[in-house]
């Protein structure tokens, strides 16, 4: 109950917060919300089954090219390209999960670096069709079509991205919360117990790698239509390894945590980008500080301080 | 006729500045199954460095010594006060020497700035040798000579000394090796340094054609990667072969089809791992 309380507070917030703050915020909040997509799309496999992923840019990149391509050289449609784009998100994940789940931990990290290398390599070479380097510049927000809204306005754009956010907190939430996500806790925990007990646990694994890409092209999608542009610069390894780090400050294993660090580092980042521009330098540090001294992120810290309360009389 | 031997040679080349950088970060994993994401960064500082003594002192060999010398103790140093901190945690290990990618990449670029450069080539190599119709560039031949030198000298130290057959045991079983009385942490710290070296080493020696520049830290991880995935972990041979490979997948990637360059890398990543999920020689 109080949890649920909580949760409507912060979407009251969030709901009023554009009313007040100018267009450069708004952009700001609208940002944060994309990026806390990725960040617990992410976390399925970091914190939900242990399988980090350096590779998780691909899915993002692949739904904002998907997006950017069809909408400058097909029809820029809402209804096409949005449901496309998060489709092809989930196959090449399908795809990619089928090689990345044949091998063991110490090589996930690789392997999903190298397959998300692959299509960095194409966005980047293949001019003729990805405009390489240059990238995609000019993609406009759609039209949607019977709904009255205009998305052109940023504060409209920001209630479009919030109904998303909600809907994908909600779903997965539910995921999380069924017995799906309770196998995959389990396969966490031992999976030769869970196969024991009769579970695939190789086809729980891979359904989740491509719940996990689907939602992740559900923000590379938002976050297309909110900057206009698309290099290949989404789809490199920095953003997979910069994605990780949101997961890691807040706590991985939770909704919440990447949520709570998502937020963190896109303020903090906002914060220090007034003073200097030695961005990733920053990055490196907090991670560098999050993996010796908070390894349970955030949420954990949160918890050890309410256990020592409890036990102090 | 002559362009394919040319090619095969370039690919050659490369494939052995890519052995340098793989041997490392392949006994880095073999000895304590983790990743060193910031071996790319030992190759670009080590370059970066050598850079900069050339620029005040004009002599290569110099240069060469003291960018090893200077990311073997960078090496050395992040392994003993942050890597070494989390044993048995690879995965936190891992992190850490992702926060290295960032901490250099950004230190790198503040120092040295964000334009292109190459090193010039050692003038005792300058020039290029002709046979019929086929003109190559002698230091690139030599680059080939030192790939193959590297190759036979770890073999040579990993099954004929001492030390490197502490190492062995420190693959095999680390376990057991701690329980005979070997300075596991040690090795640990040895190995990684020496890692750090030969990756230095090969930035400073193809440093006059590949040059040096913002973003190759990632670039040269990658293909590195492709290699130890090709050729299997924790195998020099598989290093060195899976190195040939992708040097030469590379080359004529980008020669025959420049806008798919990277299909036949990582195409050859992708048949190997459907069918040899460890690798072609792969032990781990």
């Amino acid at each position: 109950m109080k949890r649920l309380i909580a949760a409507f507070a912060i979407l009251l917030a969030l709901v009023i917060l554009p009313q007040f703050v100018g267009k450069y915020y708004v952009n700001l909040l609208t940002n944060m919300l994309i990026v806390i997509i990725f960040s617990m799309s992410l976390d399925l496999l970091v914190g939900y089954l242990h399988l980090p992923s350096l590779g998780h840019a691909a899915f993002f990149g692949v739904a904002a090219y998907t997006v950017g391509i069809f909408s400058t050289k097909v029809m820029n449609s809402f209804w096409l390209n949005f449901p496309l784009a998060i489709m092809m998100a989930g196959a090449v994940a399908a795809l990619f999960g089928l090689l990345a789940l044949r091998t063991r931990a110490g090589y996930f990290f690789m392997i999903t670096l190298a397959l998300s290398e692959i299509l960095w390599g194409i966005a980047f070479r293949w001019r003729t069709f990805t405009r390489g380097d240059d990238g995609i510049p000019n993609i406009l927000r759609p039209d949607l079509g019977f709904i009255p809204w205009s998305l052109l306005d940023a504060t409209h754009y920001f209630y479009f991205v919030l109904f998303f956010f909600v809907v994908a907190f909600i779903l997965m939430y539910v995921i999380v919360s069924s017995p799906f996500g309770r196998i995959i806790l389990g396969i966490r925990e031992n999976e030769l117990r869970m196969r024991a007990l009769g579970f695939n646990t190789w086809l729980y694994k891979y359904a989740c790698f491509i719940i996990a890409g689907l939602f992740a092209g559900l923000s590379g999608v938002l976050s297309v239509y909110l900057n206009g542009f698309v290099s290949p610069a989404v789809l490199h390894v920095a953003l997979s390894a910069e994605g990780l780090l949101p997961v890691l400050l807040g706590g991985a294993g939770t909704l919440i945590g990447p949520a709570i660090g998502a937020a963190t580092i896109v303020f903090l980042e906002n914060m220090i980008s007034a003073y200097t521009e030695r961005r990733l330098l920053f990055l490196g540090v907090m991670y560098l500080i999050v993996v010796m001294f908070t390894p349970q992120g955030i949420l954990g810290l949160i918890k050890k301080m309410r256990l020592k309360r409890q036990v102090k009389p | 006729m002559s362009f394919w031997i040319v090619q095969t040679l370039n690919g050659m080349t490369f494939g052995m500045v890519l052995f340098l950088i793989a041997a490392g970060l392949s006994l880095i994993f073999g000895l304590m199954r983790v990743i060193n994401l910031a071996h790319g960064c030992f190759y670009l500082l080590g370059a970066y460095v050598a850079l900069s003594v050339i620029q005040y002192t004009n002599y290569f060999l110099l240069a060469l010594v003291s960018g090893m010398i200077a990311i073997t103790i960078v090496g050395i140093a992040m392994h003993r006060l942050f890597v070494h901190r989390f044993q048995n945690d690879h995965q936190s290990q891992v992190l850490v020497t992702l926060a290295f990618v960032f901490i250099f990449s950004d230190l790198a670029l503040v120092i040295w700035g964000g334009d292109p450069n190459l090193l010039p080539t050692p003038s005792l190599f300058d020039g290029s040798f002709s046979l019929g119709d086929i003109i190559f560039p002698i230091y690139r031949l030599v680059i080939i000579v030192i790939g193959v030198l590297v190759a036979i000298g770890l073999w040579l130290f990993q099954e004929r000394t001492r030390l490197g057959a502490l190492i062995r045991a420190g693959v095999d079983d680390t376990e057991m090796a701690r329980g005979l009385g070997i300075n596991v942490p040690l090795l640990f710290t040895c190995v990684f340094g020496m890692g750090a070296a030969i990756s230095a080493f090969g930035g400073v020696i193809a440093g006059p054609f590949i040059g040096v520049y913002p973003g190759l830290e990632w670039g040269i991880l990658l293909l590195a990667m492709a290699v130890l995935l090709i050729g299997g972990l924790g195998s020099l041979k598989g290093a060195f072969v899976g190195s040939l490979i992708v040097g030469l997948a590379d080359n004529f990637g980008k020669v025959l089809i420049p806008e798919l360059a990277l299909f036949p890398i990582f195409g050859s990543v992708v048949v190997v791992l459907a069918f040899r999920p460890s690798g072609l020689f792969g032990k781990l």
